[in-house]
């Protein structure tokens, strides 16, 4: 007696969705379209990897300088230009160039003199983009190991280093250091001169290659990407798609909730509630209506990257489909909550919308959570979203298994549970 | 057949229907009538269980209206004053819906369904989408959704408001039909000819009481006949509720 109405309510749910072509095209078509997008800027190959776009001006010339530029040049990480330094500028205030480096006149110099202490440091400008500033600090670790490497191959091997330690040698007296510190320096700088004068001309090469002289990074690395299994690449789809499916699937909670909103509106709520029907059946059935619309609007998405994309459920399959089906009961519930707490269906929807782009895009669907500061990280957890792409993302590219499930899938249930009690309590049953 | 005793109800400080009691006997319609803001809906809203009475109680067949899911509310069917249908479904998914909310199933459903749909004239159009009806269709077909599960007791809320003469004379073809099969049908409107073709009897409500409970006649007895002609019955409504506005 009771599955006869709540199966109707399901089944005419569903009719109803199915009949509205923008609520089929906004569940559907969007966030594939949107998530191949995504996909798409985030799915990079290492050949494509998008290098950070640096200026460099060299007011200097001096052999040092030269072999900067030369080490900048040839690194992977680095797309340099050599402009002159209005134009550099110019370019960096108009979003063209992320950093504009500029070597000073005399840097080279100074530089090998302030090697060994002492001496006044050059300095270094760099103009950057404001809006850019994480790849400012990953520029000017870049700089530092070439100029390190630059200016102590100089200093030890190259002929500005033999003038510079002749002149620390004369100056000594002078540095102002106590008297057994002076002693040392002088043996040290006496060794430098020994060693340079016995290694060959002409070392003074700059960055990269064989360790000549001079100091150098003391280790290679050797990179792996963490994927689900070796040898398989990262697929940025995967993520892309669980965003996006999570954020299309809230709206279709919109969807839920002004749907009830309209129904009172309209009058069908009085019909509803006279039948003899408990409130939690009409509930439960505008729930798991949503919930099922919210689960087909997820699995369409992942059916198509999977398809399209070569997305695949590289962890528990059983996980993802727990995944999947919590994320769509937290959605339906968030419906529910929407209609008790709105008043009429305009003024909802605007609300509603906001909820679920703060919600999505404070759960990592946009950009990914670690690139917010670390409290908001940890915000972020009461955010049901967070849960539902760090779970979907588990079970796909991360490859993990069914234990990685069981959290993101309490979370959100514990989420629906207290949507759907805040729903119950603030529900308007009466007409 | 419907009882009801002493029903009270108030929203904040404004008490919207204060100790109403009338009853109602199978074949019989009652007229429940009333200037804007009496209470009409408000009392119908509470036999029909979408509000709960402060005070008082809803008899049917003898029995008080227990909770949201006594099986008792099988017994009413509601005609709420809103075209309360899904426009994007076809007539025939609707009465599925609103069937099923009743329990109906299988070859019962589909049976109430081509019952219902030919009584109020609909049969033909069973598959169209509701959108593309008329005004007067849809009135109908609301008629028709809460006759679905063969209530004996039908609660009108104002059933023919914007419809043309041709539908509403087929609406009160359509009642007329279920008093004579012995159902019990409480019908609120504004309009007095329609009450007095339809209504055996009279109930007015005024500022939530009700003022007035007798047959058309004995209403039309309670005011002096100026020339001796038969006084109409909006000039005892005027008589009994007053001239003033109450929008």
């Amino acid at each position: 007696m009771l599955l006869i109405p709540l199966l109707a309510m399901i089944r005419k749910d569903l009719l109803l969705f199915l009949t509205d072509r923008r609520a089929v095209i906004m569940s559907f078509v969007a966030p594939i379209a949107i998530a191949s997008f995504f996909g798409s800027i985030f799915s990079g190959t290492e050949a494509e990897r998008a290098r950070v776009t640096v200026a460099l001006v060299d007011h200097d010339g001096s052999t040092i300088s030269q072999a900067i530029v030369k080490a900048a040049v040839a690194d992977a990480n680095l797309n340099v230009t050599s402009p002159t330094a209005d134009e550099a500028r110019k370019a960096v205030r108009e979003g063209d160039i992320t950093v504009g480096v500029v070597i000073p006149k005399g840097f080279g110099d100074s530089a090998a003199r302030a090697f060994f202490g002492g001496a006044q440091k050059p300095a270094l400008t760099m103009w950057y983009d404001p809006s850019r500033g994480t790849e400012l600090g990953l520029v000017r670790g870049i700089m530092t190991e070439h100029i390190m490497s630059a200016v102590s191959q100089e200093v030890f091997s190259g002929p500005t280093g033999t003038r510079v330690v002749d002149d620390a040698l004369t100056n000594l007296g002078q540095s102002g250091l106590p008297t057994d510190q002076q002693r040392r320096l002088q043996d040290l700088l006496t060794s430098v001169r020994a060693f340079n004068q016995s290694a060959p001309a002409g070392l003074a090469s700059g960055g990269g290659g064989a360790p000549v002289g001079g100091i150098t990074v003391p280790y290679t690395v050797a990179q792996e990407a963490i994927t689900s299994g070796e040898n398989v690449a990262y697929n940025g789809y995967a993520h892309s798609f669980a965003g996006m499916g999570i954020q299309f699937l809230l709206f279709s909670s919109i969807d839920l909730g002004i749907g009830i909103l309209l129904e009172r509106q309209r009058g069908l709520w009085k019909r509803l509630r006279s039948a003899p029907l408990s409130r939690m059946t009409l509930l439960g059935g505008k729930a798991l209506s949503g919930a099922l619309i919210a689960l087909m609007t997820l699995l369409v998405s992942f059916g198509f990257a999977m398809i399209v994309f070569k997305v695949s459920i590289a962890g528990s399959i059983v996980g993802f489909f727990m995944v999947a089906a919590a994320c769509a009961l937290m959605a339906a519930t968030f419906g529910l909550l929407i209609a008790s707490l709105g008043r009429t269906p305009g003024g909802s929807r605007g609300i509603a919308s906001l909820s679920v782009l703060m919600m999505v895009m404070l759960g990592g669907a946009w950009v990914p959570t670690f690139l917010f500061p670390q409290w908001l990280q940890r915000a972020t957890l009461v955010v049901p979203a967070r849960w539902a792409v760090d779970g979907l993302d588990a079970m796909t590219w991360r490859g993990l298994g069914l234990s990685a499930a069981v959290a993101p899938t309490l979370a959100l249930l514990g989420f629906a549970a207290l949507f759907s009690t805040i729903a119950v309590l603030r529900f308007r049953w009466e007409e | 057949m419907l009882e009801v005793r002493h029903l009270k109800k108030s929203f904040g400080t404004l008490t919207a229907v204060n100790d109403v009691s009338f009853s109602l006997r199978a074949g019989e319609l009652v007229g429940l009538l009333g200037p804007n803001g009496a209470g009409k809906t408000t009392t119908v809203s509470m036999i029909s269980g979408l509000v709960a009475p402060d005070e008082g109680s809803v008899l049917v067949g003898g029995a008080p209206l227990a909770g949201d899911t006594d099986p008792k509310k099988r017994k009413i069917g509601l005609v709420p004053q809103d075209l309360a249908l899904y426009d994007e479904l076809s007539a025939n998914a609707n009465l599925r819906f609103f069937g099923a909310l009743y329990g109906l199933s299988g070859t019962g459903l589909e049976q109430a369904i081509e019952r219902t749909l030919t009584l109020v004239g609909l049969a033909d159009r069973a598959k169209d989408h509701v959108k593309n009806y008329s005004g007067g269709m849809k009135r109908r077909l609301n008629l028709a959704a809460g006759l679905l599960h063969d209530p004996d007791i039908l609660l009108l809320d104002e059933p023919t408001v914007g419809v043309d003469p041709q539908s509403r004379n087929a609406i009160f073809d359509n009642l007329e039909q279920l008093k004579a099969a012995g159902k019990a049908l409480l019908y609120t409107t504004h309009y007095m000819e329609e009450a007095e073709r339809l209504a055996d009897r009279l109930v007015i409500i005024d500022g939530g009481r009700v003022v007035a409970d007798d047959t058309i006649a004995g209403m039309r007895a309670r005011v002096p006949s100026a020339n001796g002609e038969r006084v109409s019955l909006e000039t005892v409504f005027l008589a009994l509720t007053g001239r003033s506005l109450r929008d």
